[in-house]
């Protein structure tokens, strides 16, 4: 599904990715987990092609092509969904009529027909379940006022009606309550299937006691310095992340 | 980036969509200005004396007047000697009766613009007084409208039919001496559109008129005159769209409006005249004076206006709230790309107790334009309880344009109570890949942006005008974002 080889990314003159290798499978859960300023953001950004990142060296396939290729939106289209960080706000936007337009717009690419504003309706309600969302959302404008927990569980409804074939969440638990926290996750959890595969990218393991990952990596410096199961971020949690660097650094 | 930089210079290079010039024969009157040219005017028109008079009188003002100067717009003077004051289709002695009798290169100009007038007849609910450069030569729906007892027709035709209303009536709003424009329109004004709405009647249908200006280096001067009796309602709809030319062509029009107690008026303008090439030669001067009289207790007069051309626009259309518990609104969207320059906002003059206003203006600047908001909110002695919202926000796409916000708040009244918000954002390159990384194109993404933005002003359109207006949006802010 996604093979990222030796991938070195700057933005100005700041150097971030320094040699990133990874390769994801269909159906495959992976955490990327980091310290600050490790690059966690700048991976997930630069695999749905954010522009104001400089790609120096490195490949990256999806789906056996050059992603790099690719428009966002053609990206988009192919099956990639960011779950943002920070999810924008955009004034007068309507929420919903922004993800007819994104829905209907993959459709068209996939070949099929717009879905009418009846059966666009009909997926609404049916993902809206799965993340509890609150209809009141659906005809606010997008994220406009939405809380940071409305946000979040906002990102995940659009994810459940856009069907993507790669989802990559960015710090989703960041700002989040308990409640919140475990809400997004039962999202995430009942999107889980054989043919999606899901980059977890977050700070703390916190959410990987909801959302169990079948790889977890560490992410320092640009580079991935450890990989394995996710027993490694429990002992991280209990160590820290400069237990993993001497080790890296020893090996 | 630079990739990027590369498609959005394409776009907004992309040519004016509705530049074309009708070739046909016009009567046109050598340029230049003065007390025979005025007299031609009116001889041509077979005016009655009074209006000869009233004409006179307004162009011994204008000559001792001053070009305004104040509007933050620049362009190289005018030569008003040079400027032809009376052009008209030659189609016989007689109007043309029929569609049957129109030139059928008018009708072809039509078509070109997507308004073909056979068709318009059987649009539901919209009557058309076309005006081709000054003369109108077709008016549909009469007779519906005659039964209702609404009067609609072109201005020219009303000074014959119905000269007691329009002498009441005219430069009752706008005095001849009002301004610079308003003068020199009130000295030389062709034609325009007249209607008249009596007692008690809601107009069967809203009201439209499609301007537009064909032979060269003609100014074009409207004179529309709206009057609501007691207790009527009318809803208006102006559009305008004109052919490419090289040289600057004025444009100076007068709008009267005049609700009477608890008549309401509501008056919609879609403008996309030339706005100039990409390298700000050529275009429209469009200088209005537009204003609304709530002469009468408990009147209503709502301005909606879509700006999208024009290499320059300066107008504000006003209302005077004169009765008591009478209401103003003002919903405005202001684009300019390239090389445009708008200056326009509104007036509200609270005279009257209880009176209330709003305004909401969208400005949105592209390319090297500038865009002004300029409003004054004036609330008299005796308008006691008087309210007033303004609500003014610019949004800025690429860093070569401009926005700018003069509000003038006067109020001699303490229990007046006036708000305004202002804000000023950028279309972020946050919110754009937001769209993008949804699987949206990147101009269907600035245009849903934009059209957010503009949605509280679309909203008082009505709908088949606010489906124009997001179109006219679109075209002229194609990919102007970098």
């Amino acid at each position: 599904m996604l093979t990222i080889n030796n991938l070195k990314v700057g933005i100005g003159n700041k150097q971030i990715l320094k040699g990133l290798d990874l390769t994801v499978n269909t159906g495959e859960v992976h955490a990327i987990m980091g310290p600050n300023g490790s690059g966690k953001s700048t991976l997930a950004n630069v695999l749905a092609g954010r522009d104001n990142y400089e790609v120096m060296s490195g490949t990256v396939e999806y789906d056996g092509r050059d992603l790099f290729e690719l428009a966002p939106e053609e990206r988009a289209r192919e099956g990639i969904f960011l779950a943002f960080q920070y999810p924008v706000e955009i004034p007068g936007v309507n929420n919903i009529y922004l993800l007819k337009a994104a829905l209907n717009g993959i459709r068209k690419h996939q070949g099929k027909g717009a879905l009418d504003a009846v059966e666009f309706l009909q997926v609404v309600r049916e993902k809206m379940k799965l993340v509890k969302m609150d209809e009141s959302l659906l005809n606010r404008s997008v994220n406009e006022g939405f809380s940071g927990g409305e946000k979040k569980r906002n990102e995940i409804f659009q994810m459940a009606v856009l069907d993507p074939r790669l989802a990559i969440l960015d710090e989703t638990d960041s700002g989040l309550d308990i409640d919140a926290l475990k809400t997004v996750a039962e999202g995430v959890n009942s999107l889980r299937n054989e043919s999606r595969s899901i980059v977890l990218v977050t700070h703390y393991q916190r959410l990987l006691n909801y959302i169990v990952p079948d790889y977890v990596h560490v992410l320092s410096d640009g580079k991935i310095i450890r990989s394995g199961s996710r027993e490694l971020a429990v002992e991280l949690e209990e160590k820290g992340y400069d237990w993993v660097r001497q080790e890296a650094r020893a090996a | 980036m630079t990739d990027e930089t590369a498609k959005v210079e394409e776009l907004v290079h992309q040519d004016y969509e509705h530049g074309f010039v009708t070739d046909i024969d016009t009567d046109t009157v050598a340029p230049g200005l003065n007390e025979d040219v005025i007299a031609l005017i009116s001889a041509k028109k077979e005016e009655p004396e009074w209006l000869l008079e009233w004409r006179l009188k307004a162009f011994e003002h204008w000559t001792r007047m001053a070009e305004p100067s104040w509007a933050h717009v620049h362009y190289p003077p005018i030569d008003f000697q040079g400027i032809s004051y009376y052009s008209a289709p030659k189609a016989g002695t007689d109007g043309p009766k029929s569609l049957d009798e129109v030139d059928p290169k008018l009708l072809e100009t039509y078509e070109k613009l997507g308004i073909p007038l056979h068709e318009q007849k059987m649009l539901a609910g919209v009557a058309v007084d076309a005006v081709f450069d000054s003369v109108s030569v077709a008016t549909t729906f009469k007779e519906k409208l005659a039964d209702a007892g609404v009067i609609f027709c072109s201005f020219s035709e009303a000074v014959q039919n119905h000269p007691d209303i329009v002498r009441e009536y005219l430069g009752s709003v706008v005095p001849v001496a009002d301004n610079y424009y308003a003068a020199l329109n009130s000295a030389v004004f062709t034609d325009g559109s007249f209607c008249f709405i009596p007692k008690n009647t809601r107009c069967p249908m809203e009201l439209s008129t499609y301007f537009r200006i064909n032979a060269a280096n003609t100014g074009q001067f409207e004179r529309t005159l709206v009057v609501a009796e007691e207790g009527s309602h009318v809803s208006y709809l102006e559009g305008c769209t004109a052919p490419m030319r090289d040289e600057n062509q004025l444009h100076a029009a007068v709008v009267e409006l005049v609700a009477l107690d608890n008549a309401e008026i509501k008056y919609s303008t879609v403008q996309n005249w030339y706005p100039g090439d990409e390298n700000g030669v050529g275009g429209i001067y469009n200088f209005v004076t537009k204003r609304g009289d709530c002469r009468g207790a408990g009147s209503r007069i709502s301005w909606t206006q879509v700006e999208t051309g024009s290499a320059i626009t300066w107008k504000y259309p006003s209302c005077i709230l004169r009765g008591d518990n009478s209401s103003g609104e003002f919903y405005s969207v202001a684009v300019t790309n390239n090389y445009q320059q708008a200056d326009t906002g509104t007036k509200m003059i609270h005279l009257g107790r209880n009176t209330r206003s709003t305004i909401i203006s969208k400005g949105i600047s592209a390319g090297k334009a500038q865009n002004a908001y300029r409003g004054l909110v004036n609330i008299s002695k005796r308008a006691d309880n008087a309210r007033n919202y303004t609500q003014c926000d610019s949004l800025l796409m690429g860093d070569t344009c401009g926005a700018h916000t003069f509000p003038y708040i006067e109020t001699r009244n303490a229990s007046a109570i006036v708000e305004h918000e202002a804000t000023t954002s950028k279309i972020s390159d946050d919110q754009l890949f937001y769209c993008r990384q949804r699987g949206i194109d990147e101009e269907d993404a600035v245009n849903m942006i934009v059209n957010g933005f503009c949605k509280d002003v679309f909203k008082e359109l009505p709908m088949e005008f606010a489906v124009e207006a997001q179109k006219l949006l679109n075209i002229t802010l194609e990919g102007a974002v970098g």
